[in-house]
């Protein structure tokens, strides 16, 4: 039998704990990136691993993010499983020829011959007073691309569990870590129960309105879901936790069932996973719907500096706006 | 200059060993490859002209969307795959599809992506040939990832990475050298200088003294070839192959040749570049020179000769057979290989598709 153990985990060492585990399991999982050796990342995440499986595991590379995506996918090509850190969000735009035209199109253009089983961890968004180009949420530009799962956790549980499934899936996989969640922590169970990628789940059962956020915008919609309750309205939560693949069926079930919804997301709107979101639910569940999907999301700004940075976010204010918006006269 | 960095450093002028005039040249820093090894290699030269014209000519007959003939540079295409082995990996742009061929890719799966039945029309696996790379220079990396994914497991592999004059500006060029060059990689970085990339000269591509000089600073040897000279090809291609398995790390070689036809069938060569100048090279084509050369030293006789014919145009016969076989695409590829197991909504978008195509039969 399993002895099932808990430890109170961070989401940085939940994730540290989960490329650790996947390295003891698998000798094909390899990791590089920039300062992720003897610095252990920027942000610790692979604090350990150079000394705990050696150089050839675990190493820093030159500073070139087209060139460590690069050499991922033949180092993926021909047999291992490379995780790469893109140190931030926006520095991950040097690499988007190689993530966009080879990343994600190598199994399609090879007949399914060559596929490419390979993580590029993105820490991402904001919400820690990063100056400029440190606080992007660029997940719709990895969602629009056929090819790419693109995953966000919003607790440690999720990052560890969803990050094992990241490496062990055979195709490429975009993790987005929330930065500012970083640090939050929670009883992490082991070993994990599985969370599949493309799976969403009900973060807090409610009757009234569903809130649909992931990554970052989970811990906002789960306040914003408490604040509600004292006001005697019931408020569901639904952490989406795959962009792609999108669970469809949890979702649409979710706002079925109370035929409001309101859409939570830091990045900005136009053109975003939230409209996609807000799309998907108003085709596929219209006639349940009590009011039109509300969205709350960034402004269609580029990202503003850190004095200015909490206009931008998504707030428990503006969520509970958007609720009192969702057509309860009737 | 360190006597380190002086190593790094290309020859003065391209390495020749033998002559337009199919002459041998003397004091040459590398031995000539034997007759028998050129034989065959005149032979393979021979079956690559008839490709890339049998090529050229299925574009005007319809049978592909475009070609971008690699004519005249067919000693480049041969060299690269002749100096591998089964176990090495050859990284081919659109214009190395005789490399893809001679690394034993079947000619008509490697025209697959210009005929338009599919992007690859081959196992990459099977021969160790990627698909050939559109977008310039990014296969690079993942020949450095490739090459060094082996070197991690202990296997003696070498890479073999393609790329043209125009491919050098790309930055993932640049990055791969020098990734290359920091985890000593064994790959053959082999830039095929053909002067032009579509309508810009190289004058516009580079005011480095030649591409070879590139891996300078990177701390890549780099080493300047004539690339319509197969003996010489053979030669260092086959040298650089060596070091790198030997775990010396990458080199840069450039080949000096020319693209004595349009970019591809779509292109005007008229408009950027003089007949003149494409007659020049006509005097150092690569085959004419071999043959000369073998004839010369008495190893070509007309019965081998005759056979290499026939084996171009068995070669030519298979290509024309094959192109002018129509396969019915399946729409259901479309969302086949999307990811390993199709999503959710990739299943409606194929039934969608399925939908169309059902009501279309019942029309």
């Amino acid at each position: 039998m399993t002895t099932v153990a808990h430890e109170k985990l961070s989401m940085a060492q939940a994730l540290n704990r989960a490329l650790r585990d996947a390295m003891t399991d698998d000798p094909s999982v390899v990791l590089f990136g920039e300062d992720i050796g003897a610095l252990g990342g920027v942000f610790r995440i692979t604090d350990g691993l150079t000394a705990a499986f050696g150089e050839s595991r675990c190493f820093d590379t030159p500073l070139a993010e087209s060139g460590i995506v690069g050499m991922a996918v033949g180092m993926a090509m021909n047999g291992m499983r490379p995780v790469v850190e893109m140190q931030f969000d926006a520095f991950a735009y040097p690499a988007f020829e190689q993530i966009i035209s080879h990343v994600a199109k190598m199994r399609n253009r090879t007949r399914g011959r060559v596929g490419l089983p390979m993580v590029i961890r993105v820490p991402y968004a904001g919400g820690i007073g990063g100056v400029e180009h440190h606080c992007d949420s660029s997940e719709a530009y990895y969602a629009h691309t056929p090819g790419l799962q693109v995953v966000a956790p919003a607790t440690p549980s999720d990052a560890y569990t969803l990050l094992r499934a990241a490496i062990e899936s055979p195709d490429p996989v975009v993790f987005l870590e929330p930065k500012k969640l970083y640090w939050s922590k929670e009883e992490v169970e082991f070993p994990s129960r599985a969370a599949g990628i493309g799976t969403a789940v009900i973060r807090r059962e409610g009757t009234d309105a569903t809130l649909i956020a992931y990554g970052p915008s989970v811990p906002v919609a789960l306040e914003a879901a408490a604040v509600a309750a004292q006001e005697g309205r019931s408020l569901q939560v639904v952490d989406l936790r795959s962009i792609v693949p999108f669970d469809d069926a949890t979702v649409c079930a979710a706002v079925r069932s109370t035929g409001r919804a309101v859409v939570i997301t830091e990045s900005s709107g136009f053109a975003g996973v939230s409209a996609e979101i807000v799309a998907r639910v108003t085709e596929r569940c219209f006639t349940s719907l009590a009011a039109p999907v509300r969205r709350v999301t960034g402004m269609d700004i580029p990202y503003p500096p850190p004095k200015l940075e909490h206009f931008q976010l998504p707030g428990v204010d503006r969520v509970l706006d958007a609720v009192d918006d969702l057509s309860w006269e009737q | 200059m360190t006597p380190d960095s002086r190593r790094l450093l290309p020859s003065a002028t391209p390495v020749s060993l033998i002559d337009p005039e199919g002459r041998a040249v003397e004091n040459s820093p590398y031995p000539a490859p034997d007759d028998a090894t050129l034989l065959r290699s005149l032979g393979k030269l021979i079956t690559a002209r008839r490709l890339n014209d049998q090529a050229y000519a299925l574009v005007r007959q319809g049978r592909l969307a475009v070609y971008p003939s690699s004519h005249g540079q067919e000693a480049c295409q041969v060299a690269a795959a002749q100096v591998l082995d089964a176990q090495d990996w050859l990284f081919p742009t659109y214009r190395d599809t005789v490399a893809a061929v001679g690394k034993g890719v079947d000619p008509v799966e490697a025209l697959s992506l210009l005929k338009g039945d599919w992007h690859c029309g081959y196992d990459p696996y099977e021969h160790r040939v990627a698909p050939h790379a559109t977008p310039l220079a990014t296969q690079l990396p993942h020949a450095v990832g490739v090459a060094h994914a082996a070197r991690l497991r202990g296997e003696p592999t070498v890479v073999m990475a393609m790329c043209g004059d125009g491919g050098t500006s790309e930055g993932d060029f640049h990055e791969a050298l020098n990734f290359a060059a920091v985890f000593q990689a064994p790959v053959v970085f082999f830039v095929q200088n053909n002067e032009y990339a579509i309508s810009v000269p190289l004058a516009r591509q580079t005011a480095a003294p030649s591409l070879a000089h590139k891996g300078i600073g990177y701390g890549v040897p780099g080493e300047r070839v004539d690339g319509n000279d197969m003996a010489a090809l053979l030669a260092v291609l086959g040298t650089a192959v060596d070091r790198a398995r030997n775990g010396e790390g990458p080199q840069l070689i450039e080949a000096h040749t020319y693209r004595m036809q349009a970019h591809t069938n779509a292109d005007d060569a008229t408009r950027y570049r003089d007949d003149a100048d494409v007659a020049a090279w006509v005097h150092r084509d690569p085959i004419t020179r071999l043959r000369t050369y073998l004839t010369a030293r008495g190893v070509l006789t007309d019965q081998a000769g005759a056979a290499f014919t026939a084996e171009a145009e068995k070669v030519a016969t298979h290509l024309r057979d094959g192109l002018n076989r129509d396969i019915e695409p399946n729409p259901e590829d479309l969302f086949a290989y999307v990811y390993a197991s199709p999503t959710p909504q990739l299943r409606e978008q194929s039934a969608v598709i399925a939908d169309e195509l059902s009501r279309e039969g019942a029309r």
